[in-house]
């Protein structure tokens, strides 16, 4: 009773024409973001925290635009991964592996809408499951103080880490890189500076936002020009868009099974939509045997991966609103909007604002109806969009980035930050480092040194006192084992090669 | 190889650095008992370790784009350096018209292609971010206008 009572506030937000407007206008964006090859949720949502901030929009209002921002990319994905064979993001991968067959078999319309619906029936059950779970999780995390909050912090960076990428030693470089960024400023105990190295535009530390839009957009726009045409490769052509209800029908276990699978992965803190849509695809891969015919265009390929992708990032949602801890780059993002707005996400927000969270949560679930609607009839339309060159898109994103950071302060520090930023990036990214714990060092950096701290201060100086309680020593298991079991395995996790033509 | 353990190296390198600039970090005479020193220097001792591991344990060297490319994206870096600076003394329109055009050549190389682009991106954006969104950009440099008033 308690969850349709604050339903019907949610609703009561979200339903407002203005809120539902902006719901619209954020699934509009998204999808097309997420269409444009090489401009996903991470940094397209990046790239618009700062406009979105500019505009002054209330907190609810940029929340919601910014979810329907989210959801929609993630929706907008798989048109490229199946049209072009270009994962419009890195969750889509796995539907390229079927959607890209499927659509050079002259299906391309059905794998489109199969997918959407399955995009559809991820995303939704992802939400009930966030409005069931979420609440609960809040009331455990009651129970955390400082000494819990380090080791979880400590367990999203192993999980991190050691999921996202090939090499241990690389990923923990990649926390430490943001973890070291984020100490820069005025320290918050004492108030004196740290490694500003008297520079004033140091003092106030460096803007997560320059950080993100550097790594992730900046670096995009070098990696395009080093790659020059290299990723333009020849599309299938889309005709006729119906309704494929039995391909649908046929695939309902499939889409549920996905669903499950996808947002138990979200949830993992660090683990994120990539390994829900990776571990979706090969459970059902399995369960249809060599028979299935996974791999050469079956509808059900299709089917898991989006499914599993949607509800992952659905599931990820939880860790990052009761906990403040993201699960995946984008919802490190979306932390980094929450942050920006000056709302702190944990168990306090669901009982001091009440509004943001069912609200946002009433809107996802608009969000989804909407998407569903705007995705089948439309697709055309977003299908155009992939024909934006990349010498118009390139461009294009990197003024907005500028802009949008220009905005934020007025300083050209922070745009000569954002470049430095971007360049590290393609660096990092050259050597397979992973740039998602950069991140979220520069995110969690002050929130982890402040747990140790104050842990310390209520023990006096007993450094066994972050390994006082039963839940402090579970995550401190679950941090080790996140770091260290991947190295073994990473035979098992191995992803499928992309079609190649 | 090489990549690898230049960048292990570099990092090692900056680690100490890092840890050296956290020994002068001042200490407020009211401190908490790990005070503001403890949590850099650890982080900098983890980064240090990582890039140690980097130099002894490299990965494959990853495919560097050739000369060419590279001077390109050095192009590229100078020219968004220079878009920070100029951005406020000149005004938005002509900036990001040159700096659009460039980055528009350096991935199609078609010189009237590029600079249209450049044109139709900065009037574009800046007719969006200025009524549409309502930020506060000056299409102009103050002073030409302000001098005829």
């Amino acid at each position: 009773m308690e969850i349709l009572n604050n339903l019907a506030l949610g609703f009561s937000i979200a339903l407002s024409p203005y809120t539902l407007m902006l719901a619209v206008v954020g699934c509009f964006i998204g999808t097309i973001i997420g269409a444009l090859p090489g401009l996903g949720p991470s940094n397209g949502v990046a790239i618009l925290i700062p406009i979105t901030f500019t505009l002054g929009l209330d907190a609810t209002s940029a929340l919601v635009l910014m979810t329907s921002v989210y959801y929609g990319a993630m929706y907008g994905g798989r048109i490229s991964s199946i049209l072009l064979n270009i994962p419009g993001d890195e969750p889509a991968l796995m539907t390229t592996l079927d959607g890209y067959p499927m659509a050079r078999q002259g299906k391309a319309g059905n794998a489109l809408v199969l997918s959407g619906v399955a995009s559809f029936v991820g995303a939704f059950l992802a939400t009930i499951g966030l409005l069931l779970l979420a609440p609960l999780l809040a009331k455990v995390a009651y129970k955390f103080g400082p000494a819990e909050y380090f080791a979880l912090y400590l367990l999203a960076f192993c999980t991190l880490g050691g999921m996202s990428s090939n090499n241990q030693a690389k990923a923990a470089l990649a926390s430490c890189i943001g973890l070291g960024i984020a100490m820069i400023g005025l320290d918050n105990n004492s108030g004196l500076p740290r490694f500003t190295f008297n520079n004033l535009h140091l003092m106030d530390g460096i803007d997560f936002l320059v950080a993100i839009v550097g790594l992730f957009a900046i670096a995009e726009v070098f990696f395009f020009i080093e790659g020059k045409g290299k990723s333009s490769s020849i599309g299938v052509k889309l005709d006729k868009v119906t309704v494929p209800w039995r391909e649908i029908f046929s695939t309902k276990w499939t889409m549920l099974r996905a669903s499950l699978v996808g947002f138990i992965a979200g949830i993992l803190p660090g683990a994120g939509a990539s390994l829900g849509s990776f571990l979706a695809y090969m459970s059902e891969k399995s369960i249809a045997g060599k028979d299935g015919g996974f791999g050469t265009g079956v509808p059900k390929g299709v089917a898991a991966p989006e499914a599993g992708n949607n509800a992952a990032a659905g599931g990820a949602l939880v860790p990052m609103l009761t906990l403040g801890v993201p699960g995946s780059g984008t919802t490190a993002v979306l932390l980094a909007l929450l942050m920006t707005l000056n709302i702190t996400p944990g168990p306090t927000l669901f009982t001091d604002r009440p509004e943001v969270v069912w609200g946002l949560i009433a809107s996802l679930l608009i969000a989804n109806v909407v998407l569903l609607l705007m995705n089948v009839p439309m697709v055309k339309i977003f299908v155009r969009v992939l024909q934006v060159p990349a010498w118009v898109l390139l461009p294009g994103v990197t003024m907005i980035s500028f802009v949008g950071i220009y905005s934020l302060s007025g300083s050209y520090f922070d745009l000569l930050l954002m470049v430095a930023f971007g360049v590290l990036g393609y660096i990092l990214r050259k050597l397979d480092i992973p740039t998602v714990p950069v991140i979220l060092g520069i995110l969690l950096g002050r929130h982890m040194e402040d747990a140790l701290r104050r842990a310390m201060v209520l023990s006096d100086g007993d450094f066994l006192y972050l390994f006082s309680s039963p839940i402090a020593i579970g995550l401190w298991i679950a941090a080790i084992a996140g770091f260290v079991a991947p190295m073994f395995l990473r035979g098992l996790l191995q992803k499928p090669q992309r079609v190649t033509d | 190889m090489l990549s690898d353990r230049l960048f292990g190296l570099v990092a090692v390198l900056v680690a100490l650095a890092y840890m050296a600039s956290a020994t002068q970090v001042q200490t407020s005479f009211l401190s908490d008992p790990v005070g503001p020193k403890a949590f850099p220097m650890l982080v900098g001792a983890v980064a240090a370790l990582c890039g140690l591991y980097m130099i002894v344990r490299p990965d494959d060297d990853p495919d560097w784009p050739p000369g060419r490319t590279l001077l390109a994206l050095l192009v590229c870096i100078i020219v968004l350096i220079s878009y920070a600076y100029a951005l406020k003394p000149l005004g938005f329109l002509i900036p990001t018209a040159i700096t659009a055009a460039i980055l528009s050549y350096q991935i199609s190389p078609r010189a009237l292609q590029a600079i249209l682009t450049g044109i139709a991106l900065s009037v574009g954006l800046f007719i969006l971010f200025k009524y549409a969104l309502g930020l506060g950009l000056f299409p102009f440099p103050k002073t030409w206008f302000a001098a005829a008033s």
